[in-house]
């Protein structure tokens, strides 16, 4: 609030930092260091000064370690040789035991920390764990557990304390002694722990059942073998009373087994089937409706699961009814023998009296009377795939300016595949607290910002924006980086250019570009100002090829030509006259990727027939340098910018062949797939076959690979 | 995530209350405003609170995302909540050293009845061990000298039998001196 008023006072902050009350010593530093915390510099002095003075206070210490850490933390994350983490080793030395388990704690969470450099915080942590006050037991438990997840090796030694508290009175450290042991622990203790666990999961709060369910989709990654005592376990835990989140994580977990192992499939199926029996929460019944719909009809008795859809049907609210009707449609989709039934059961939702479920059951009835595989895997397996703010747009648009012409699907732009980020870590916070947010994607925004750009109107909606990609070096004078818009006959080169110099202003910023191939650059829209700081976007509207449809890769070189008026770093007020400069960019390049975009194909095989053989291509390539198939298919991938579907990019422990499937829109809005089988023989062989709704982007893939 | 992305900060309490042994407040201090802001979600978290640690005297639990340290006495209970990156041992200190001075402006008797009738008393220990989340105090000996305060009635009496005969004395030594 006053921060300037406080400022003044540094001086006597730093005398009472060195006063005798422990209390003033506390508040003294952490003040120091709120004043500070900005200039990297003076907290590093200030930690020199107090590290070799030595303080009074534990709280103090406290304090200070953690200073030292997050210093330690953004200066290098790498090395830990420095004075600093000599001082926060020493702490570990220190009398009194909260300044010793701040460090401890400290070591621990370091990034890259080294197995020797955290051996002896976790014996003091496992001195900690026999202590008879109850607080120290739980704070180093609760920390090796978190060493578990980085280092389960480091915490074996302690294997034996955390025997120990098992039967813990208090519950939390119980919890968090058998999840880490479940860690730690070899194949062989699983069975008796989760047996030892089983005993008093009723007793304990949701946030630890959650831990203990994260700790057993993790040991199910690491042991598959165990799936069954696990899927037991889980079962029974679905049974039992709990939250939603805590339903929610078994959920996933049950499902993430199936994914991983095909012959847990079935019972894992089973047990799900069962839980939406009697399931209160909306969203995870219609999220098990819609894994029943994708899994159950490629299991061998794909009947039985019909029963349980049904009931659904029959008893649930709207959201679920409808989703049990798309799922019911897919089991009719793709087992002739099943059809009739599920249209007689079609016939029976059409009377339902929720609209949406009438209108699906209707849609999935037309649909299947059809009886043909393409229309099928059109309309049932692989549905719509693109952003849905854009199909609002489009259709507004289109309702805006009517005209004979029918609506065209595929001007609208497709959704982005959400990339899904896997939780690596799993630690007991308050999962419930996240608020769950729709964003409006990134390629809306930038939908949106380009459409107020009156060059770029004419264009047609966006096809695909990249990442973006620097074009400086990380700490240089301008700092560009570039977003490449796609369109379906041109690109947009966005830059969005930063002036790190207080002493100039930027006018008339232009980035130049010099393309290799048949690229002709039609117009340049210049950043008017770029002040001190403030970001600012110039455009480039390219033309693609014309002649040439198959030449879609070109480097540009890219130089920044602007107008430089020196001003006064202190008011911002620039010179009257200024000079022309320019600046070297670094090269851009335009990949295939670019003008790709990934589409998720739940069923790639139906997608395939649908697609048809008309322009189908193949050809074999050898790829020598690459060693394994993991590589090959990570660099393929990479190269193509395409989703892997199924699945595919994940290939099994020790086989020597594997088959990638990998969908994508091609520019224009033609459907793309490719199939690629590879062999691992003293390098890759890979047999590339693509499929597409046009012949262009055949070849153009064609071209590139080779 | 939940790493060491904590910044440095002198912030350390996120709450503290006492309840009776139903789980009703006795007194409650909430010291950051975006945890649990109105007084309905505040009673929910103690009675979340109370449910899950009346039963067994475990000094340490984590709920709702949060660190929960407590410790009863009799018919009342003592809570202390910091958030979950915040060292546990901390927040034990700060527990003891509140429950250590209470139980002295007591007089031992760590009772609801005895609280409600020296709630002053109580609400200024409170304040001089934790200011706005700050830990301002940890030693009860300190935080006893700076209260500087009497249990009721048996400081009334005493004081006041120690003043009259201090005033008798006086004023025999003014007859004296006459």
């Amino acid at each position: 609030m006053s921060y300037d008023v406080v400022k003044r006072w540094v001086n006597e902050a730093q005398e009472a930092a060195s006063s005798d009350n422990v209390m003033v010593q506390y508040h003294a530093l952490g003040l120091l260091y709120h004043l500070r915390k900005n200039d990297r510099l003076a907290v590093s002095k200030m930690l020199n000064k107090f590290t070799k003075s030595g303080l009074k206070s534990p709280f103090a210490y406290c304090m200070l370690i953690r200073i030292a850490s997050k210093l330690l933390e953004e200066t290098d994350g790498g090395s830990h040789d420095s004075p600093l983490f000599d001082f926060i080793e020493s702490c570990l030395r220190n009398k009194n035991e909260m300044v010793v388990y701040e460090a401890a704690s400290a070591i621990v969470h370091m990034p890259n920390c080294t197995a020797r450099e955290l051996a002896p915080a976790v014996s003091v942590l496992q001195l900690f764990c026999s202590s008879p006050k109850a607080a120290l037991r739980y704070a180093a438990v609760r920390t090796l557990n978190k060493v578990a997840m980085k280092h389960p090796s480091a915490v074996t030694a302690c294997n034996l304390d955390l025997e120990n508290l098992i039967t813990d009175s208090n519950r939390s450290i119980a919890t968090l002694a058998i999840t880490t042991l479940l860690k730690t622990g070899s194949e062989s203790s699983v069975d008796r722990l989760m047996k030892q666990i089983s005993s008093f999961v009723s007793e304990i709060s949701d946030e630890f059942k959650v831990v203990v369910v994260q700790a057993i989709s993790a040991l199910c990654q690491k042991y598959p073998r165990k799936h069954s005592v696990m899927m037991n376990f889980l079962s029974n835990m679905l049974r039992d009373d709990g939250g939603f989140e805590y339903k929610r994580a078994i959920v996933d977990c049950i499902i993430g087994i199936i994914e991983e192992n095909p012959e847990s499939k079935e019972t894992g199926l089973a047990h799900l089937c069962e839980f939406i029996e009697d399931c209160e929460h909306t969203v995870l019944a219609t999220k098990i409706l819609h894994l029943l719909g994708k899994e159950g009809p490629r299991t061998p008795s794909p009947s039985k699961y019909i029963r349980f859809i049904f009931n659904r049907v029959v008893l649930e609210s709207e959201a679920v009814r409808a989703a049990a009707v798309s799922a019911l449609a897919k089991f009719g989709a793709q087992n002739d023998d099943l059809l009739p039934s599920v249209l007689v059961l079609m016939q029976r939702c059409m009377m339902d009296s929720d609209d949406e479920v009438r209108d699906r059951a209707t849609f999935y009835m037309n649909v299947l009377q059809q009886k043909q595989k393409a229309l099928n895997a059109a309309y049932i397996f692989n549905g719509l795939c693109v952003s849905v703010p854009g199909l609002e747009k489009s259709l507004h648009q289109y309702t805006l300016d009517p005209s004979e012409k029918p609506f065209d699907m595929k001007s609208v732009p497709l959704a982005s595949t959400p990339i899904s980020d896997h939780k690596s870590e799993m630690a007991p916070v308050a999962t419930s607290k996240m608020p769950e947010r729709l964003a409006p994607s990134r390629q809306d925004i930038y939908q949106e910002q380009l459409a107020a750009i009156a060059e770029f109107q004419a264009l047609g909606p966006l096809f695909k924006s990249s990442e973006a990609v620097q074009l400086t070096e990380a700490e240089t004078e301008y700092v560009v980086r570039c977003v490449k818009h796609t369109f379906s006959r041109h690109m947009v080169f966005q830059f969005d250019c930063t002036n790190t110099l207080n002493d100039q202003l930027l006018q008339k910023v232009v980035v130049q570009m010099e393309p290799s191939e048949s690229y002709e650059v039609l117009h340049y829209i210049p950043a008017a100002n770029l002040a001190y700081s403030q970001p600012g976007s110039c455009y480039s509207l390219v033309r693609l090829p014309e002649e040439d449809p198959t030449a879609v890769l070109c480097t540009f070189s890219c130089t920044m030509k602007y107008l430089v008026r020196d001003c006064d770093p202190n008011t911002g007020e620039p010179d009257d006259d200024g000079y022309d400069d320019e600046y070297v960019l670094e090269d851009l390049e335009v990949t295939v990727a670019d003008h790709i975009q990934k589409v998720l194909k739940p069923n790639f095989g139906a997608a395939w027939e649908e697609v048809g053989e008309e322009f189908e291509k193949e050809e074999t390539f050898a790829l020598a340098s690459v060693r394994t198939l993991d590589e090959a298919v990570g660099n393929i991938v990479s190269f193509l910018g395409m989703q892997p579907c199924e699945r595919s990019d994940k290939v099994p422990d020790n086989k020597n062949s594997h088959i990638l499937f990998l969908a994508g829109v091609f520019r224009g809005g033609h459907d793309l797939l490719v199939r690629a089988r590879m062999a691992l023989s003293d390098g890759v062989t890979m047999q590339v076959t693509v499929r597409s709704s046009d012949e262009t982007a055949v070849d153009v893939i064609m071209a590139s690979v080779g | 995530m939940d790493s060491m992305s904590l910044e440095p900060s002198l912030y350390t309490v996120k709450a503290l209350f006492i309840l009776d042994n139903d789980g009703n407040r006795l007194l409650s201090k909430y010291y950051d405003p975006e945890l649990y802001p109105s007084v309905k979600e505040q009673n929910n978290f103690e009675k979340n609170v109370f449910n899950k640690t009346h039963k067994a005297d475990n000094e340490i639990a984590f709920l709702e995302g949060m660190t929960v340290v407590y410790k009863s006495s009799v018919d009342l209970f003592f809570y202390v909540v910091g958030s979950p990156q915040e060292n546990e041992l901390m927040l034990m200190t700060v527990l003891n050293c509140l429950f250590d001075s209470l139980s002295q402006i007591l007089r031992k008797n760590v009772e609801r009845r005895y609280l409600l009738e020296n709630m002053e008393g109580v609400f200024l220990v409170v304040d001089e061990i934790i200011d706005g989340g700050v830990i301002l105090e940890s030693d009860p000996q300190q935080v006893l000298q700076k209260v500087n305060y009497k249990s009721d009635e048996s400081s009334l009496s005493e004081q006041s039998v120690a003043q009259v005969i201090q005033s008798a004395k006086e004023q025999i030594k003014w007859s004296i001196l006459k």
